[in-house]
Parts: C-alpha cells; structure tokens; sequence
C-alpha cells in the first residue's frame, strides 16, 4: 500500500469526530477538590454509611499514601494530580423516581443523543438499566422482577445501607483495597456503582445493564462493582461507557469485583467508548481499571467480554482467579486505538484448582499513532493439576505510524498444565481495500468490514443488546444479523 | 445499432515508470461479448487493472469513455457503482467478513448510488438465494469468510456470484478460466451466459481457447506487449489455438 492510500485511510477515520461530546446542564453539588481524611469522612458522612465503610476506606486511604503509581505499563502521559480533583459530585436531583417522566429531562436528552434507549422501551426489552451519573446512581427499572426471583441489583451505595451483612462479607475480598494504587484509591474515595446478588440456583431472566457516563467536569471517577452469583445461579452483566468530550483529562480508577460461587455462571460485557481525546493527543479520559473475579466455587465460570473504543490512556486487566476445581475462565477483547490512544490491557488468569481451564482472545486494532499493548499473565499453581490454558492475541495495523505490543508472561508451577500461546500481526493490505472499493465500497465501510471481520471472534460473544452498542462505535454492520 | 458501452482510446499507462500499456483501442456495444487473449505478460491485468481505477497504475496517455462518463475521473468505487466489475485473476481474501455481509455491504452502497432504498433483510436474502442458485453455489459457502480458504474454483465461482448481485454494466472477466476443472468451467460459463443480456457488455481475458468454447465472443482480440496486434471473430481463438502465440509474435 502506498503511503499516501496509508495516510488517506487514516485521515479518514481520524476524522470521525467524537459523536457522544456534548455536556448535560443539571445541577450538581461538588465537593472542593482535594483529598485527606477530612473528606473522606465528609463523604462517608453524607452518604450515611456504616462505620465499617468508614474504617474500611481509612485504612484504604493510609495504604494509598505509602504506595506510588506504577509506570510499567507501555504508557506515557502526564500523571493525575490527585490533590486537583473533586472526589464528590451529585446530580441534585437524587430522588429515586417512579417513573421516566420524574427523570430530569436534561439527563434523558443526554442519554437520547447517546442513543442509549433508557426508557419503557428499554424495559420491555427486557433489560434492567440501573445508570450510574456522576457517581450516584438516579434511575433504576425492573427492580421489583428481579426481586421477585430474590435477585438483588441496585446501586452499591443502597447495598451499603440496605445488605451491610453482604457487602461487608464480599468488599474488597477478590480485589483488596492495597492490591494495587488505583484500587486502594478508588477504596477510599469511590462513591457509587452497582451490586448485584444472585440467589443460589437462579438463573437471571435479563441482562443486567449499566451505563456509565462522566459527566461533572474535572471529577475523577471512582465506581465501585460487586457482583456476587451464589451457588448454582447464572447472570450476564453489561457494562457501557460515553463520556461528554471536555479538554482536561478525567481520570477514572473503578473497580470490578466477581465472585462466582460453586456452579455459578457469570458473564461480564464491557463496551467502552471514553473519549478518547483530540486527534492533536489533548483530552480524554484516563481509564485505570481493576476488574477482577473469583471462581471461588467448584465448577464456576466466569467470561469477560470486552469491546475497547474510548479513552485517551487505557489501563486495565480484567482478571480471573480459578479457584474452584474444574472451573473456567474467559477473556474475549476488542480493543481499537487511534489518533495519539494508548492502551494497556490483557488479562490475568490465575490458576490455583485442578483441571482449571482458561481461554483469552485478545484482538488489538492500532490505527493512527496510536499504541495498543496485551499483556497477560498465565500463571499455574503448584496444585493446578492438568489445568489448560488458550492464548491467542492477534494485532491487525492500520497504517505505518502505529503500533502493537505483545506481553505474554506464562508462570507455571505444574508440570502437568497444558499453556499455549499463539500470536499474529497483520496489516490491512491495499489488496483487500482495492478489492472492497472495485465491489462499490468506499475506504472506510472496507476498513470496518475489515475491522469487523478481525474482531469477529469477540463480537460474536456479546450478548444481542450489547451487539448493537458495539456496532454504532465500531460504525460496522456486525457480523451474523443478516442471513 | 446498439449504444457503446465503453470506448477505450489510446490508452497507455505505467507501472514503477515501466510502461506497459502502449496504446490499447476498444470499442465495447451493449450486447457484445470481446474476448482478450494473449501471451503472459502481455498486460492483460493490467489493462483490467486500469479500467477499475488501481491506483499503483500511473495512466499516462488516452481516455476511456464508459456509459458516457470519463471512466479515469473516477474513484474504483464510482467505477463499481457505475456499473463496472471485475473478476479478479487471484481473488483476494478477507478474513472473518461473511461473504453475505460483504455483499449486503457492496449491495447497499450500489442502491444508493442509485438513489435506492436499502433492500429488506428478507428481500436481500431472497436475492442472495437465486444469485447462489445462478452459480450452484451452497449456501454454506456464502457463510464463510469472503475467500478465505476457497479452492480455486470456488474462489472463480464467487467472483461470478458477485458479479451476479451487482448487475454490472461491463464486466471484466480476468483468467476466470484459469486453473478450473471441466465442471467448475461449466457453471462459470453458465452463470456468465445467464447474465448476459442486450443492455450489458463483458470483457473476458483469458489465456485458453477452452473458454471460448463456453462463452462465445462477438470480437477477439490478441493483446502482445501492451498493444491489441490483432482482432477478428471467434474463428481467430482456433487459429492461435493451431499456431500457437508464437505466430502473432512475429
Ligand atoms: N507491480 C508490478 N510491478 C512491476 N511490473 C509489473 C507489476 N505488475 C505487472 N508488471 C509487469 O507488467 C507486465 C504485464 O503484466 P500483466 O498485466 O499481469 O500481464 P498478463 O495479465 O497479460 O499476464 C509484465 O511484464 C509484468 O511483469
Ligand atoms: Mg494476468
């Protein structure tokens, strides 16, 4: 391919703007910026939670104090000042409503803009919406089906006041509030995300639904997630992100907490789609994330699906601990860098019980001048008797100025474990886009066919409602809707 | 006497400052069937090549009229919308893409072209099952990935379905022969004789007089060191057939 073909495919999608940045209106309450003990107090005070939140988010709080960031990551960018953000901000309006027509119309018009159908239509689709604002969650359908079945899903911060018992049992006990700075961070400060508990042998009859949307400018974001699948139970969980384009990077350090107990299933799917900043580099959201779950249980499963559009620097690995005898982990991923993007991300799957099996694809698309790393860790346990493990990680260029990394780190303490890691990188030849272009396509619809075809394995995994999310960001016909 | 279709004049073009197109003059009627043949290297791709508009062809002299519009202003996808096709000599293959998705993709782009609606789910697929049925090909087949993994005569008989869904105006026909046991040659040809009617216009460039056989041209034409150094009638493939290429070397 030519470099001018090269640059010409790459302006093109360069220029997509950012669709999702606008800025919603609404009235919020913003603590001032800083962080000591005094806020955290402050926080804990206002949202009138139990002393063990207290105690917990001190102690969480003295850890991150003695701990510095880590820099390992394939990443550079200027590093948040910790002491400049505000660590509390609520829409005004946090009454729980009834129904749509209590929502603050400004937030639904934020919401239609981004195309996400938060409204009856919604419901009856059969999805449960609990979104998550600014750190306060302000709406939440279907609550009372699901409690029909026992199923509790709700805001972390109504699980705080109304199942203490639960929260205090299962907090910080797959991710711990020292495991890393950006988790002991988020410990201390975070101030909403979801809960859900599923009963023992239930089968959740929905996808449980979030939508994550920054929207208080210069508020680091610190959402905190817990799901817990009893026994014999079963949920898929979604997890979606757009963030109003602004100048100043916005931080964001969530953490993500599974435990999947004996014969339980969980499904975690993420589509997100930060902004990603400028194409001069400037903006954007920084996204460091910990997300990790327990197969805590014998014969449990938990899959993580992941479609990566957003965020200026990405940070994040969405981890697995195989636990339980025969149990499985899964980590599919689509992860797409442009413009000045980085991304680090991959996976850890933690092999500790017999004849644990774990799966990663790792699709990474490097457009522009970005940079899009995997790294992953594999690591068998002394105990871990004929666990297996699958690796593959395919990186597709787009383009002469980007790049892709591969970190594949295989820890094995038992000789009688099975690892395999495959890898490939390939570039989108002016061969395929001549052939797309001379059947009537123009660059772009070929490079996202392209795109779509090389992610495939992934797409596929997502959950029908989330297909069409993924669609929209990767501006691709998914594959399989028609025929 | 029928409309021309495409009028190529003078045509030269370059390939890294080598020149291998020397001057090429072609008149294509709706209706009509040409034939190009001729030895290796010759410049039929590139003749092919030229008229779909790839850009790694500098075009260095002459014009091409098609549908009267100036072919060589366009983009290689005004070209397709504009109704030219063609069959690749090595079909290209794109991992993971559907060849329906591809074709709803490549369909939807030509109809609004057109200043068409979008074709139904249910009416596209109707669509997609006659075109099949046109080249007898499974519908397995149009489920995998867009030749990825083919034989050589599926990957022949998918460039011949495509050309079915699009309906060109000409199409370009690059050694589809090529490579094709008696069977696949058959359906290739079919499906070609099908689609052939009084509006459209096809330039097959094969290698072989076996084609011809199949699909019967109104012109030959023997192209030999980037320019056309003879054209006659159908009874010009059974003279080279005879002598050999070697004949229109001297
Ligand atoms: N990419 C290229 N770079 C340089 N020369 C080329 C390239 N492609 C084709 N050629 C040359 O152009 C001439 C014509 O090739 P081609 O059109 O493929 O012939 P044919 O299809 O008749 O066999 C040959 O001499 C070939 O070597
Ligand atoms: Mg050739």
């Amino acid at each position: 391919m030519s470099k001018n073909d090269d640059n010409k495919i790459i302006t093109e999608l360069s220029e997509k703007e950012y669709e999702a940045g606008f800025v919603t209106d609404i009235e919020t309450e913003v603590f001032p910026a800083g962080l000591n003990e005094d806020i955290i107090r402050q926080l804990s005070a206002k949202k009138n939670e139990p002393q063990f939140m207290l105690d917990f988010r001190l102690k969480a709080f003295r850890k991150w104090l003695t701990m510095t960031e880590p820099d390992w990551g394939h990443l550079e960018y200027e590093k948040p000042n910790f002491q400049a953000i505000s660590y509390y901000a609520a829409p005004k309006s946090t009454a729980k409503y009834n129904s749509i027509d209590e929502v603050d119309p400004e937030l639904i018009k934020t919401f239609e803009k981004l195309g996400i159908p938060l409204n009856e239509q919604k419901a009856l689709s059969g999805v449960a919406v609990d979104v998550v604002m600014d750190s306060v969650s302000v709406h939440t359908t279907f609550k009372e089906t699901l409690k029909e079945k026992g199923i509790i899903f709700c805001s972390i911060s109504e699980a705080i006041q109304d199942y203490p018992e639960l929260v205090e049992k299962y907090i910080a006990s797959v991710v711990p509030a020292g495991d890393n700075f950006y988790s002991a961070l988020n410990s201390a400060v975070f101030t909403d995300g979801s809960f859900a508990y599923i009963p023992k042998g239930v089968r959740c009859p929905m996808e449980l639904s979030t939508y994550f949307r920054i929207n208080q400018a210069n508020t680091g974001q610190f959402e905190r997630t817990l799901l817990i699948a009893d026994e014999g139970s079963y949920v898929s969980y979604l997890e979606g992100c757009t963030a109003p384009q602004r100048d100043e990077n916005q931080l964001h350090a969530a953490v993500v907490e599974i435990v999947a107990l004996k014969d339980a299933e969980v499904k975690y799917s993420t589509v997100q789609n930060w902004y990603p900043g400028n194409k001069e580099g400037k903006g954007g959201v920084y996204n460091f994330v910990t997300k990790r779950g327990i197969c805590k249980g014998d014969n449990s499963k938990i899959s993580w699906t992941q479609v990566e559009t957003g965020s200026a620097v990405t940070w994040k690995y969405p981890s697995t601990i195989l636990k339980g005898d025969n149990s499985v982990g899964e980590f599919y991923s689509v992860a797409v860098t442009n413009n000045f993007q980085q991304a680090d991300t991959g996976t850890k799957m933690i092999h500790i019980g017999k004849k644990t099996k774990s799966t990663i694809i790792s699709k990474g698309i490097s457009l522009g001048r970005s940079n899009n790393s995997y790294r992953g860790l594999v690591k068998i346990g002394p105990k871990a008797h004929d666990a297996r493990n699958y690796s593959q990680c395919d990186s597709l260029l787009i383009g002469d100025t980007c790049g892709a990394h591969t970190f594949p780190y295989i820890e094995s303490e038992n000789p009688s474990a099975i690892v395999e890691h495959e890898a490939t990188t390939s570039k989108v030849s002016e061969d395929q886009i001549f052939y797309c272009n001379q059947r009537g396509l123009d660059t772009e619809s070929a490079v996202s066919l392209i795109i779509n075809g090389f992610a495939k394995e992934v797409l596929n995994k997502l959950p029908m409602e989330f297909a069409v999310e993924a669609q929209k960001l990767l501006a691709l016909t998914l594959e399989g809707s028609v025929g | 006497m029928s409309k021309t279709l495409i009028k190529i004049e003078n045509l030269k073009a370059n390939i890294d400052g080598k020149e291998i197109l020397k001057g090429i003059d072609l008149e294509i009627k709706e209706g009509e069937v040409h034939a190009i043949m001729g030895p290796n290297g010759s410049g039929k791709s590139t003749l092919a090549s030229v008229l779909a508009g790839r850009e790694i062809y500098e075009v260095t002299g002459g014009k091409v009229e098609f549908n009267s519009k100036n072919l060589l202003d366009l983009s290689p996808e005004e070209r397709s919308r504009e109704g030219v096709f063609l069959a690749f000599q090595y079909p290209i293959e794109i991992p993971g893409v559907s060849i329906t998705n591809f074709m709803k993709a490549a369909v939807e782009q030509h109809r609004e072209h057109k200043g068409l609606e979008p074709l139904s789910p249910s009416a596209f697929l109707k669509m997609m099952k006659e075109k099949k049925e046109l080249v007898e090909i499974g519908s397995k087949l149009a489920n995998r990935a867009v030749n990825q993994g083919f034989s050589g005569g599926e990957k022949k008989k998918n460039e011949v379905f495509q050309m079915a869904m699009l309906e060109p105006k000409l199409a370009i026909l690059d050694e589809t022969d090529s490579g094709l046991d008696i069977d696949a040659l058959r359906v290739v040809s079919n499906g070609v004789n099908k689609l052939k009617n009084k509006k459209n216009g096809f330039l097959v460039i094969t290698h072989y007089q076996r084609l011809l056989d199949y699909i019967v041209p109104d012109v030959i034409h023997v192209l030999y060191n980037g320019k056309i150094v003879k054209t006659g009638g159908k009874e010009l493939a059974l003279e080279l057939e005879e002598k050999g290429y070697d004949w229109i070397k001297e």
